[in-house]
């Protein structure tokens, strides 16, 4: 493995001296607290300081000249960042959700599935969240789909002003949902009679009186319907990009020989165009889907934690730290997890496995 | 010819109507951000302002948001540099030096970019109070950068996959190592990507909102928090809170107007390969 070995003594030098600096580094701050602007900032001194020190043993691996063990070197900090925050942090939250753990002392006595059984079993508050989510996800997808795919079809045609509708179409997704949903909590104010207000008024003044809604405070399960609303307007014009992203990758020969062969522009579409397009459409699916099944701010913006809009992701972080029970709200946590694991594993296996063969 | 003026017409109108619909609520926005308190009546809340542009709003809503707006700053951008550094070294790697495994370390670190963050995030709260850097700015952009991997390197990833693996050979033959290739020859070809993913992580950051209310404490937030809360107090003053949202989306809004080709190129590269 270490056949080759060139020692090049300058860079030798340079990592032994960051070895040393480093080890002064970690050493000093484990005595003194590092403040800076009176934060204390501790843990990022010593992170630097470690990472000085592998920048040090990365000097020494390189002149092994093994690119193959400089390569994963390398790539280790990056590695076990995520190996600590996402897998290591997922099965700790697993291990909560297994305890008894409420109030703010942790408690991991093993209590099993306990949690679980709760959140399905005579627990209101989660069957509204499931169903809530339920209605989001299909409401949303298939809005974004269908808008995405009619703006992508109409600006498909050639037509002038393409870059500038298109940029109309896209521009919502730079806002935050936060932003948003204040916005929009005002169009869709349910207010009624004097105090008529925003989309109301609109269909008020136009006559169109059969449009009043009470938009999201419909009475359950109804009221979450309308959430929909501002999400397919954030994202449609993303989905759009998308499926334009995927038409301009069809070779404008195909249609010609297709119009030569007598098709008609909706056959075109029909039967060359749509068929061609369906891996966009499950990619788009992927990404839209589970960013509803964990969809937080935007609900948390316009609902202001109503019950009746309530998602998993609200009811994880009320009963986490407001009402401080670990155990439940780390299981919610879980299986939220899991929803979105059995929407984006496949995907992502799929696509591992399509990228080897090449 | 005419059924074709015809088609073409209908479609314009479509556009136009659709387009109505999404510029919609930032017509509304800049409209009452604009008016005096005693013209945002809800009756009168699609006329236009009377006697006037009324900046003040705006200078009350800056007054209201200017700390949380230097705390984002203060945030975003750090984080934005330094992960798309990680990034592009991560992508480098897993783009041009494959090994046994190496697509699998990819599928494993790209899998944390899909992950709820509410199943991570009592460890995470644990963590950053054992390490002491709960509550502040430095704690979020390490938790920013650090969830910022997977997109990071995703993006780097197929762009450098794009360059031809010819000119590294050529630089090998000239004698240049696994660093020198990167040093010499990757990085300075690196710059539209760079865009894109600073671009994109400014953006995130910016509008990111669950890490920020959960590991900032008051003094400390971000401006998506703050919102937040300016909107969920009992007496809102609508004028003001229209100006506020504006000033908190305009960065972003900025960066979209100006360099959307790299934010568009970011979202996409989000979406995989399909």
């Amino acid at each position: 493995m270490f056949r080759k070995f060139t020692l090049r003594v300058p860079r030798l030098i340079l990592a032994l001296g960051l070895i040393l600096l480093s080890a002064v580094c970690i050493f000093t701050l484990r005595k003194t607290p590092l403040i800076i602007a009176g934060k204390n900032l501790t843990s990022i001194g010593l992170l630097v300081g470690g990472l000085i020190f592998y920048t040090g043993i990365v000097l020494i691996i390189s002149m092994f000249e093994n690119e193959t063990v400089l390569s994963i070197t390398l790539l280790l900090p990056s590695m076990a960042a995520v190996a600590i925050f996402v897998y290591g942090f997922i099965g700790w939250s697993i291990q909560v959700s297994l305890s008894k753990w409420k109030g703010l002392n942790p408690d991991y006595t093993w209590v099993g599935l306990k949690q679980y059984v709760i959140l399905f079993q005579n627990n209101p508050r989660f069957a509204i969240d499931i169903r809530n989510t339920a209605m989001f996800t299909v409401g949303f997808i298939l809005g974004c789909l269908i808008l995405g795919l009619g703006l992508a079809i109409l600006l498909d045609q050639k037509l002038k002003g393409e870059t500038l509708f298109r940029g109309i179409f896209l521009f919502p997704m730079s806002i935050s949902f936060i932003a948003s949903g204040v916005v929009w909590g005002w169009l869709m104010n349910p207010a009624t009679g004097n105090r008529i207000t925003g989309l109301n008024l609109i269909f008020q003044s136009l006559g169109l009186k059969s449009l009043i809604s009470l938009w999201h405070s419909t009475p359950m399960p109804w009221g979450m319907a309308f959430t929909v609303i501002p999400a397919v307007w954030q994202l449609s014009g993303f989905t759009m990009a998308l499926y334009m992203g995927g038409m301009r990758s069809i070779s404008d020969d195909l249609r010609e020989a297709a119009r030569v062969d007598g098709a008609s522009e909706f056959q075109i579409y029909r039967y060359i165009i749509f068929p061609l397009l369906q891996p966009v459409t499950l990619s788009a699916v992927i990404i839209l889907g589970h960013m509803s099944l964990k969809i937080f701010d935007l609900i948390v913006a316009l609902g202001n934690k109503a019950i009746s809009l309530d998602v998993p992701g609200i009811y994880m972080w009320t009963t986490t730290f407001d009402g401080t029970n670990y155990a439940q709200g780390a299981a919610i946590g879980i299986l939220m997890l899991v929803s979105v694991a059995i929407l984006v594993v496949p995907y992502l296996i799929h696509n591992m496995r399509t990228e080897t063969q090449l | 010819m005419i059924r074709r003026v015809l088609s073409h017409t209908l479609f314009y109108i479509i556009l136009i109507v659709l387009a109505a619909f999404y510029l919609l609520p930032i017509y509304l926005m800049l409209l009452t951000s604009v008016k005096p308190f005693n013209q945002v009546d809800l009756k009168t809340m699609w006329s236009l302002p009377l006697n006037g542009l009324h900046i003040e709003n705006f200078i009350a809503g800056y007054k209201q948001l200017a700390p949380n707006i230097n705390n984002s700053l203060m945030m975003v951008i750090p984080e934005a540099i330094l992960s798309s550094l990680l990034g592009s070294l991560n992508g480098y790697l897993l783009a041009k030096w494959k090994f046994r495994g190496s697509n699998l370390v990819f599928s494993l670190i790209l899998f944390g970019m899909f992950i709820p963050y509410q199943s991570i995030l009592i460890p995470l709260v644990k963590f950053m109070q054992a390490i002491k850097l709960y509550g502040d700015i430095p704690g979020l952009i390490l938790v920013h950068i650090i969830y910022g991997i997977p997109i990071t390197t995703l993006i780097f990833r197929n762009y450098y996959a794009g360059i031809e693996t010819e000119l590294l050979d050529a630089g090998k033959i000239d004698g240049a190592g696994l660093m020198g290739l990167y040093r010499y020859i990757m990085f300075p070809l690196s710059a539209p990507s760079f865009a894109v993913v600073i671009i994109w992580q400014f953006t995130q950051a910016w509008n990111e909102f669950l890490f920020a209310v959960i590991l900032t404490n008051q003094s400390h937030w971000p401006v998506t928090v703050a919102l937040n809360n300016l909107a969920g107090s009992q007496l809102v003053q609508w004028n003001v809170l229209m100006a506020a949202t504006l000033l908190a989306a305009l960065p972003t809004l900025m960066v979209y107007l100006f360099l959307g080709r790299y934010f568009l190129r970011g979202l996409m590269a989000g979406a995989l390969k399909g």
